[in-house]
């Protein structure tokens, strides 16, 4: 048998390769692109969406993978096919878990896409876990890098979290979007100086400038979605929930992205802890954990201080419920996560939820389907809708549902 | 002031429901009538009827039902969530009640009203609605009035997979092909209607107390009612069957619209709705055809491939009868020697494919009369394969992949590639040398794709042929994308709602039954891959708009027979006529005259399986036997003298629950028989029986276990073998264990040569799951602990402290832990080294083998349903994946190798690489994302060095039929090779 040679994105490539990368947190991932430019890589983020990213993805990969493999493959493929990239000088970046789930053989499933069509193009793998370690990676994140990556979390956190709070009650509509693209740029802006570790300062400049923003106060119904990574962040993949929501006169609460990284650091841990494994990130995980823990204080802190507006989840709160409702065991997927998150929302006040997976995943029906029974137990007035998304399921069914979740929160 | 009503619309997906309240909140107006998706022509004329009946009233108003969201925000009239508009209604009218249970066309809902208001709605499935229904009464060719009176003289009742129609299919075909009482099917599919709701929607919440039951099915369908109080234990008193329980959804509707503040007379809300725009974007395709000219040059190009006739009166000599006994149709062909037709003749097989044989039989040889034409030989295919064998006589007995194959090469000598899209199936195979290189079929979840199109039809009302018409110069076909056949329903509903005509769905349809093909069946992505020659066959492709978008999605010119329909048949016969039996069995026209069967049901009683056996009885005096899983009562299975690793296994892991005898214990500790205990049974019983426990295991599976813990489980998605385990544990519980010991571990054995070793999130937390929605058990009689089985000084601290209740000593459990891993590494080097010993027994007596690869739980008969046994009766011997990957290097791979069950896989199918005698199938059960992952990797390992790749899929369903095809299909291309 012949052996595959998948190419590596070789450290010449950087001067001459663009590289792809999925479209999942808008407001993220456009700080994150420019981290990487910093560091000399050409980076674009993917924003096409057409039915035929759906049906490349249907072609390329096996129709019982789960629909993000789908669709991140699809939206690759599409775009290669697109015209618009020169095929022989992209590369594609993915980011790779490593944890039990079938999520870590996206990067996998995407080479197998790609061998036929674009032998050429190299895939990178974008992890924390030491998986792919390549010597003639070109590819290589220094740790300055890494502390960006975590300042720009939060602050895309921050600007996702209080855009949410102000966009339904703004008075003048489109203003708070402008305050999230001028915020955007700024903190874009100081990527590079040493303006960016200014973490008091620039979350009072996100508070203020959003508090400038004239709202009503009527009162919404507030929804909020948790669920695998992907399809609860991802429009391309939830048919543009928080939109749709939006036009239903609600607001929106979507839990943090660091809440997902602190997630998966602790996961490491108490594994470590617990099986007493030969983990050597363990210890790198165990400070990484006590410096984001840290930051998040001290936003929250500074969020509570000068404003109305909600805090993130307090993490080790987060974990504690987690502990009262599932294990911190569970660590597969989102793992314990989602339980934690559905329930610290409804202790915040907000009880409807939509848990968005995708169809037939793996550690959903554990944590998330498997859990709403225990959830109801603790919390009588959770009102919570379980949707699916696939390639088959239609926005009407979903829409319908999500609407049936809606009219049960107005019965109260 | 004037008299004020209130109006409630209700558009469900098949119907418009309308009802009128007057101040009083007493309904002065109902209707209900079939929309055949023309919703704003079908409203407008119901309220012309109106003003006619009543007059032009001022009204309030409020829309509801699925279909009728478009509507409503376009013409700006208030909407209520159907659900919603139910529980106002239920409020009203009947307060006390506990549950409401509505089934509509194609959605079901559930209300529970005491201890906390819950509404719920099924997922993106019809299953188990009024949709599933109609497509159930199709299948059997009646009516659904017709399957209500069939089913209340029913005798006994069938397990069905309601879950969604196709699977449902796929359970009744072979009950049918076997004989089966149509009385039963049909009451079999109401109670599996109740199966879903009780299981797809309550969810582990219990149905008790005053239940309603609302909608159209419930309130016309008086078997289904009955299978609903019967199954629920409901007396009258507590099964409320309300008379407006057809629109009620309608009267909350109106009850909702006394809360909004427009008002409207008649007439302004026939204005508003006439003028509201329908017309939405969906997504549209170009035209199948933009001239007559297109398309009679496309007609004329495949007329050449047609068929020799030849007129049966003027023939004499030998002749071959071919047979193919499909999923929906049964289709005959009579050949001479030079294979010009004879006879042919296509029928919808109404449930009953032997009698029609019958008929056509007779009437074949009422055609030959007196003429010298003699029926050398005989072939007969398809899903009713045996039983036409058995009762008629037929020579022979032949996969539909061969027979296809066979008639695809009469007309193409050397095709590269041949799709047959039938009935329910869609088989593909490649070919290289003149032999079948690679077999694709549909999976279980995607089949059914070319009667859907006809049951569209209908639910349109219009026959297939018309409809199919309707299409082929449509002006925006709708992209209705690719999506599985049950979802197409609502994607359907989505297009109509934005306006879109009968004429671009039809087109629409077809286009995506070929994308459905191309993009999920075969995945081709490039249309090199399928090489120059492609033949089409098969009922599907005799619709042209189908045919048309097969060329077009591919671009390139195909080869469809003028006899499209009937190749299985007419493969059969050419396979008949090198078959040649010593002399015919076949039944004369006198033995047919005094032909008569009967079907019998009866449970047997060999062993504890207790199968639902089907004997028919010929009056021949021979009989037919069906249902049976093993060869104990055989003519169906012949007996096999080869043993079965997959038996020897579980033998041997029951044994465990013996080996160590009854002496005094410190408590009983259940084991369920699931999931990973079909691995670590050695491990865990050696463990406790050390620390001075008793071991007990729950009862051997049956389809009992799913029904006893079917109502907790949490999510209808999840696999078989997970949803098995809710049973196991209630089985424990009622036999008092002191306790019911399942660990969570993420992790499981290393057994190195793989990047990690992890469970799937399923094996590692269900106790998660189990501990969450089954309320009996709690932390006293559920230990839980979280193992990692590497490391002993972990399990052994975790042990020592979930169970602390008994004391127990570091010391002793790290002893006995010792024991436990001795007894693990013994077990596995056992099924090893048997293993071995099977090979060589294969060897001596010239026996191919089978390495029947899955996961441990998979060696459950339950699980497998008797799969492992079959595969012993055509004389192979099964080994299983654990038994060559002990010792076996792991292959190099392109996926991250990180789960130990599968890891194995890999390594097994190393190790048959370069053995001539061994070919692999791999076992997969629905709903297991991770094999989404190693299937296509494995399928490349085995390709790639000349191995055959064959894939079963396997779920809570018991149709072996589908899997007979495909392990045939594996014989017949081992043999060619």
């Amino acid at each position: 048998m012949e052996e595959k040679h998948y190419k590596t994105f070789t450290k010449e490539m950087k001067a001459t390769h663009t590289i792809l990368f999925p479209d999942m947190l808008p407001i993220h991932f456009e700080l994150f692109k420019r981290i990487f430019e910093l560091e000399g890589y050409k980076v674009e983020c993917l924003h096409n969406s057409s039915r035929a990213v759906v049906d490349e993805g249907l072609m390329h990969v096996h129709n019982d993978a789960c629909y993000p493999a789908l669709l991140v493959v699809g939206q690759f493929i599409d775009a290669l096919k697109s015209g618009k990239y020169d095929v022989n000088k992209v590369a594609l970046l993915m980011s790779q878990t490593g944890g039990g789930c079938r999520a870590s053989n996206y990067i996998n499933l995407i080479r197998k896409a790609l061998e036929e069509e674009y032998p050429q193009i190299p895939v990178i793998s974008l992890n924390f876990s030491g998986l792919e370690k390549d010597p003639n990676s070109g590819f290589v994140l220094k740790v300055r890098d890494y502390l960006r990556l975590i300042y720009c979390s939060y602050y895309g956190d921050l600007l996702m979290s209080i855009y949410n709070q102000v966009l339904p009650y703004e008075l003048e509509k489109g203003e708070s979007k402008k305050v999230l693209d001028d915020l955007s740029a700024k903190i874009k802006s100081f990527i590079g100086t040493k303006k960016l570790y200014r973490l008091k300062k620039i979350t009072l400049m996100i508070i203020n400038e959003f508090k400038k923003v004239k709202v009503s106060n009527e009162k919404k119904v507030k929804v909020g979605i948790v669920g695998e990574i992907y399809v609860k962040y991802s429009p391309l993949a939830n048919n543009h929930l928080e939109d749709f929501l939006h036009k239903e006169n609600c607001e929106v609460v979507i839990p943090a992205l660091m809440d997902f990284i602190m997630y998966s650091a602790d996961a490491t841990i108490w594994n470590h802890k617990t099986y007493k494994n030969k983990n050597k990130l363990a210890a790198i995980y165990k400070i990484g954990y006590k410096i984001m823990y840290h930051f998040q204080k001290k936003i929250n802190h500074i969020i509570t201080k000068n404003s109305h507006f909600e805090p993130f989840h307090d993490f080790e709160k987060l974990k504690a419920l987690a502990n009262k409702l599932i294990s911190e065991g569970v660590v597969m997927g989102e793992g314990w996560l989602i339980p934690a998150e559905m329930a610290m929302l409804i202790e915040s006040g907000t009880n409807n939820i939509v848990t968005a997976q995708p169809f037939g995943c793996l550690p959903n029906h554990i944590v998330s389907k498997g859990m709403q029974r225990t959830i109801k137990k603790y919390y009588p007035d959770a009102n919570i809708v379980a949707i699916d998304y696939d390639p088959g399921a239609t926005q009407v069914n979903q829409e319908n549902r999500i609407k049936l979740m809606l009219s049960n929160s107005r019965l109260k | 002031m004037e008299n004020l009503f209130s109006i409630g619309i209700d558009v469900g997906s098949t119907t418009v429901k309308i009802v009128i309240l007057n101040q009083e909140n007493v309904v002065i107006y109902k209707n209900y009538v079939r929309h055949f998706s023309e919703v704003k022509n079908t409203l407008l004329f119901e309220l012309k009827e109106i003003i006619k009946q009543i007059g032009d009233i001022k009204v309030k108003v409020a829309i509801t039902g699925s279909a009728g969201l478009g509507l409503a925000q376009k013409s700006n009239i208030d909407f209520v969530q159907e659900v919603h508009s139910a529980f106002l209604s239920v409020k009203k009218y009947y307060p006390d009640t506990d549950c409401v249970i509505e089934l509509g066309g194609e959605d079901a809902k559930i209300i529970f009203l005491t201890n906390g208001v819950e509404e719920r709605m099924n997922g993106s499935c019809a299953g188990g609605t009024g949709a599933f229904i109609d497509q159930m009464a199709t299948l059997l060719g009646v009516s659904v009035d017709e399957l209500d009176k069939l089913s209340l003289k029913a005798e006994k009742i069938y397990p069905i997979a309601s879950r969604c129609g196709v699977f449902a299919k796929s359970d009744i075909q072979p009950l049918i092909n076997q004989g089966a009482r149509k009385e039963d099917i049909a009451a079999s599919i109401f109670h599996s209607v109740v199966d879903q709701t009780v299981s797809g929607l309550a969810q582990g919440r219990k149905i008790e107390g005053k239940v309603l039951f609302l909608g159209g099915p419930l309130s016309f369908i008086q078997g289904l009612r009955n299978a609903f109080t019967s199954t629920l234990h409901l007396d009258e008193e507590h099964a409320i069957f309300p008379p407006l329980g057809p629109v009620f959804m309608a009267l909350g509707a109106a009850l909702y619209s006394q809360t909004t503040n427009k008002t409207y007379s008649l007439k302004e809300l026939i204005s508003l709705i006439e003028n509201t725009d329908m017309s939405g974007n969906f997504v549209v395709t170009e035209p199948l055809f933009k001239s007559l000219e297109e398309y009679q040059a496309f007609q004329k190009r495949h007329q050449r491939s047609d068929a020799k006739y030849r007129d049966i009166s003027t023939y004499e000599g030998d002749a071959y009868l071919g047979i193919d006994s499909g999923s929906t149709t049964t289709k005959l062909v009579l050949l001479s020697k030079d294979y010009e037709i004879l006879y042919s003749h296509y029928v919808s097989s109404k449930g009953r494919p032997l009698d029609i044989v019958v008929e056509q039989l007779k009437t074949i040889y009422d055609k030959i009369g007196t003429r010298n034409i003699k029926i050398v030989s005989s072939a007969v295919t398809g899903y009713g394969e045996e039983l036409i064998k058995a009762g008629l006589g037929i020579a022979n007995g032949i996969v539909e992949t061969v027979a296809h194959f066979k008639a695809a090469s009469y007309f193409c000598p050397d095709v590269d590639f041949i799709i047959d899209i039938g009935g329910q199936d869609i088989k593909c195979f490649k070919i290289k040398n003149h032999a079948i290189d690679s077999i694709i079929l549909n999976e279980a979840c995607s089949s059914g794709c070319g009667s859907f199109i006809q049951s569209f039809a209908e639910a349109l009302g219009y026959d297939i042929a018309t409809f199919a018409k309707m299409g082929l110069f449509a002006l925006h076909p709708v992209d209705l994308g690719s999506r599985c056949t049950v979802f197409m329903n609502s994607q359907v509903k989505q297009a109509q709602k934005d306006g879109a005509s009968i004429d671009d769905i039809s087109a629409g349809l077809s286009q995506s039954i070929i994308k459905n093909a191309i993009y999920k069946v075969i995945r081709v992505k490039k249309v090199e891959e399928l090489g120059n020659k492609v033949v089409v066959q098969g009922g599907t492709f005799l619709n042209d708009a189908v045919l048309r978008s097969f060329e077009r999605e591919l671009g390139i010119d195909v080869i469809r027979p003028q006899i499209s329909e009937l190749m299985g048949a007419f493969g059969a016969a050419i396979y008949a006529s090198k078959h040649l039996p010593e002399h015919s069995e076949l039944l004369t026209r006198e033995q047919l005259d005094h032909f008569a069967y009967k079907s019998i049901n009866s449970i047997c009683k060999a062993c504890t399986a207790h199968c639902q056996l089907n004997i028919i009885n010929f009056n021949g005096g021979h009989r037919y036997i069906s249902g049976n899983r093993c060869d104990k009562v055989s003519t169906n299975v012949a007996k096999s003298s080869l043993p079965s690793l997959y038996d020897y296994k579980f033998d041997k892991l029951l044994a465990y629950q013996n080996k160590y005898g009854e002496k005094e214990s410190k408590a009983l500790v259940g084991l369920p028989l699931g999931l990973n205990f079909y691995d670590q049974i050695p491990f865990f019983t050696t463990l406790f029986n050390e620390l001075g426990f008793r071991v007990i295991f729950s009862d051997v599976t049956s389809r009992k276990t799913y029904y006893k813990g079917q109502h907790t489980i949490a999510s209808d998605t999840a696999c078989y073998p997970a949803k098995l385990m809710h049973g196991h544990i209630k089985d424990l519980l009622e036999k008092n264990v002191s306790f019911i010991f399942y660990p969570c571990q993420t992790y499981n054995y290393d057994e190195k040569e793989s990047d990690n070793h992890y469970n799937c999130p399923i094996v590692a937390y269900y106790p998660e799951t189990l501990k969450a929605n089954m309320e009996e058990l709690n932390s006293d009689n559920f230990i839980s602990p979280y193992l990692d089985l590497n490391n002993p000084e972990q399990v052994a601290d975790a042990l020592k402290k979930s169970l602390k209740k008994y004391h127990l000593k570091k010391k002793d459990i790290v002893s006995a832990l010792k024991k436990a891993y001795e007894e693990e590494n013994a077990y596995h080097k056992d099924i090893y080294e048997k293993g071995q010993e099977y090979i060589a027994l294969a060897r001596k007596e010239h026996a191919k083998i089978i390495v029947l690869a899955g996961r441990p739980y998979h060696i459950d008969p339950e699980i497998n349903h008797g799969i492992a046994h079959y595969i012993s009766s055509l004389g192979l011997l099964v080994l299983s994946e654990d038994a060559l990957s002990y010792q076996e290097h792991s292959p190099k791979l392109y996926i991250l190798n990180q789960w130990t069950y599968h890891s194995r896989l890999f390594k097994a199918a190393c190790y048959i690489l370069d053995q001539k005698d061994m070919q692999m199938i791999q076992l997969v059960s629905f709903g297991c994302g991770i094999d989404a992952i190693t299937t296509d990797e494995l399928r490349y390992l085995l390709e790639s060095n000349g191995k055959l790749y064959t894939q079963l899929k396997i779920d809570e369903i018991n149709n072996l039929g589908a899997l007979k095809i495909r392990i045939r299909s594996l014989l017949a291309a081992m043999e060619e090779k």
